[in-house]
């Protein structure tokens, strides 16, 4: 199936498994959400507990501070991720710190669904990846998807976490297929948490989250021909980060490649390096390298392709890690 | 019931007049302390007597005596910082005790005297501004949200926990309060559409007190604030803010809508800031003498003490115990807040989430470590 029914499915479990799971947002009742991740949900548990909310994202985050307060667990679904910014006060001051601010009387246990990310010829303000913004923020879990069965699952682990998730949807992987298997019960294991390893590797550890892991697997296979081994890692949860997964990889390879679409500057690839290199500086070969989307606005439709990190641009960080003959080579600045 | 009055000033002069002379508001006792009978709110306040005012009557003079000692407090730099509630006793005493048990507050951060109506003690008040814990009490003991300071943000979440109250079919209400500058703020707008929208059972509670910080009624709005409900599909009703019993009738009437399935209702009580926005704030920068000269004319407290003298329940005896009872909270507060030890260090890391999280372990660990090189350290306040 693909995520976006995987998606559906896994919101229709928990709905079927916990009363107090309510769905906020625009346009998710009759029309099933924009990418349809809600559609049908409010047929079978009617229009209180799947709300068509008026359209001010403050206010749906605000409310189910609120909703949280009387017991329930809302799943917000902000359209589309440039759309967020309206509710960021509430998420920033509110949503993250209510627990901290009452010494843990009060849960936030809420999940923020924000479809994410370019690479579908869109408008402005909806190929947006906001996750820096949120992975430093104090009481948030930040947490991306990247392929059906585990969209099933985390959506799952989201809804049943007692703390804040953000989870940040790849719009353009809403219509990957894969098997999900849907009896599986929800790990005990924090698997949202936990970084996976997609391909195993000797020589580079490339570490990337949501729309790109599916790229990241056709590097890997692309540079098999060039006798290249990579180990692609899935990181799942952005905040917090599984660096023991990354560091046990890098202390193997000796190599970090990080790439997201997100800009540079700030980024989760910003982190893994700093950490990275304060946990693995004697094993590392190369200083880590980061291929990510510029610090500029997300561009329009037709230059995107030169914004986004593709199979190229990634094989070339690759290359600058290895010091193969890559993009920077004779310009004599690395960076 | 209330009629809209809507009233557009057509000069800034004419505003900051409005703003002197509220005349159109909904009163029961006026300034001078004479019983009116006219207002469409006596039905509310039938099962009040002048016996019964007594113990409101004590409530406002304890706030009061808690904001002196608190304010003392700061100044003997006991307390960071303190937000003052002078002049403004009568509104939130009267719509504080018009709340059942079961309903739920989300309030600013001046609303102490909600707080203490509450039950809550007056030092858990103190904490945050002492700076000893984020919060004082546990809203679910109190059903109270604790203090919440981003203007305005609060009226979602009472709108959010209403919704709850809805789908649960519980009749518990949720209260709201904000000032008049929290109106200009986008939450508040979007709570009032939310509120509306689904009919949910919250009061939004709002203590018109003339300013926001240096800031004046009138640059906030050019009309009435409370006819910016109407607007929104929401009832709306003016109060004297600085008439308990007025303010009482006005919630009681609001809280009876929403428990019966009548949805919001926007209260405007017209009252007025007589002291600082806080103890770090100056207002004779900004404020004129006059005016806060004119506004003491019509000191919540004065007014009923002259009712209660003239109709013969209160006597010296009986102020002689409302004032020895403010002393005594006064001297608990002061007592408490001296008393509160400062917290160890270690704890800033508690409670950032519910679930162990591998960050705060780490950085947790981390600063332990740190501080274990200073053990053979003189300890003072906020050490180990």
């Amino acid at each position: 199936m693909t995520m976006t029914k995987a998606l559906n499915a896994g919101l229709r479990k928990a709905m079927a498994d916990d009363e107090r799971v309510v769905l906020m947002g625009e346009d998710i009742g009759k029309l099933g959400g924009v990418y349809r991740v809600t559609q049908g949900l409010q047929d079978t548990y009617g229009p209180r507990r799947v709300m068509d909310t008026p359209l001010a994202e403050s206010a749906i985050l605000g409310t189910a501070v609120g909703l949280a307060y009387a017991g329930y667990r809302p799943v917000c679904e902000i359209q589309f991720d440039g759309f967020i910014y309206p509710a960021f006060d509430q998420i920033v001051s509110q949503v993250s710190r209510m627990h901290s601010r009452t010494a843990g009387h009060v849960l936030m246990p809420l999940v923020i669904r924000v479809p994410f990310g370019g690479g579908i010829g869109s408008a402005e303000h909806h190929s947006d990846s906001p996750e820096a913004y949120f992975a430093h923020t104090a009481g948030l879990r930040v947490v991306s998807v990247s392929d059906p069965q585990d969209a099933y699952t985390i959506i799952q682990e989201a809804i049943a976490s007692d703390d804040p998730v953000l989870l940040f949807e790849p719009k353009r992987r809403y219509h990957l297929k894969g098997e999900v298997e849907l009896d599986a019960t929800l790990s005990t294991e924090d698997s949202m948490g936990r970084a996976r390893i997609l391909a195993e590797g000797d020589d580079v550890t490339l570490v990337t989250y949501g729309g790109l892991v599916q790229t990241c697997l056709d590097v890997a296979r692309v540079a098999q021909d060039d006798h290249i081994s990579i180990e692609v890692i899935d990181l799942r949860s952005l905040s917090p980060i599984d660096f023991d997964t990354v560091a046990s990889s890098v202390n193997k390879t000796g190599r970090l490649v990080v790439t997201h679409e997100a800009a540079e500057s700030g980024g989760i690839g910003a982190e893994l390096a700093a950490v990275i290199t304060e946990r693995c500086f004697y094993s590392l070969e190369h200083a880590p390298v980061r291929v990510t989307g510029f610090d500029i606005p997300y561009p329009v439709a037709k230059l995107e392709r030169h914004h986004l990190p593709d199979l190229d641009r990634i094989l070339d960080g690759i290359d600058r890690a290895l010091d193969r003959p890559n993009s920077t080579s004779g310009s004599g600045d690395q960076w | 019931m209330v009629e809209a009055h809507l009233i557009y000033a057509e000069s800034d002069e004419e505003v900051a007049e409005a703003a002197v002379q509220p005349s159109t508001f909904e009163q029961l006792i006026d300034h001078n302390g004479e019983r009116g009978r006219g207002s469409a709110l006596e039905g509310w306040v039938s099962d009040i007597t002048d016996t019964g005012l007594i113990a409101f009557y004590e409530d406002m003079v304890v706030v009061r005596r808690i904001d002196t000692e608190a304010t003392a407090l700061q100044r003997q730099g006991e307390l960071g910082l303190w937000p003052p509630l002078l002049g403004q006793e009568a509104a939130q005493v009267g719509s504080a005790r018009a709340l059942a048990a079961h309903d739920f507050i989300f309030s600013s951060y001046r609303e102490n005297a909600v707080a203490y109506c509450r039950g809550i003690a007056v030092t858990d008040v103190l904490k945050p501004w002492r700076g000893v814990s984020g919060s004082g009490w546990n809203p679910f003991e109190y059903r109270m949200a604790t203090p919440q300071i981003i203007i305005g943000a609060q009226t979602l979440h009472a709108t959010g926990y209403a919704l709850g109250m809805q789908l649960k079919g519980s009749d518990s209400v949720a209260i709201t309060y904000f000032g008049d500058g929290a109106t200009s703020e986008g939450d508040v707008n979007e709570a009032l559409v939310f509120a509306a929208t689904y009919q949910a059972p919250v009061v939004f509670f709002c203590q018109n007190n003339h300013w926001a910080i240096s800031e004046p009624v009138a640059l906030q709005s050019r009309a009435n604030i409370v006819d910016r409900a109407l607007g929104f599909g929401i009832p709306g009703i003016r109060v004297d803010g600085n008439d308990v019993l007025a303010v009482l009738a006005a919630t009681r009437l609001a809280l009876h809508r929403a428990r019966t399935g009548g949805g919001p209702t926007f209260i405007e009580a017209v009252t007025y800031r007589m002291g600082a926005h806080t103890t770090a704030d100056d207002p004779t920068l900004y404020r004129d003498q006059a005016e806060l000269d004119a506004w003491s004319h019509r000191d919540p407290i004065v007014r009923l003490s002259n009712y209660l003298r003239n109709s013969g329940v209160l006597t010296d005896s009986g102020q002689n115990a409302v004032d020895e009872r403010a002393a005594a909270v006064a001297a608990e507060l002061r007592a408490g807040c001296i008393a509160l030890k400062d917290p160890d260090p270690l704890s800033i890391f508690d409670h950032i989430y519910a679930e162990p999280n591998s960050k705060i372990v780490h950085q947790r660990a981390r600063y332990e470590r740190y501080l274990d090189m200073f053990t053979d350290a003189e300890p003072s306040g906020g050490q180990r």
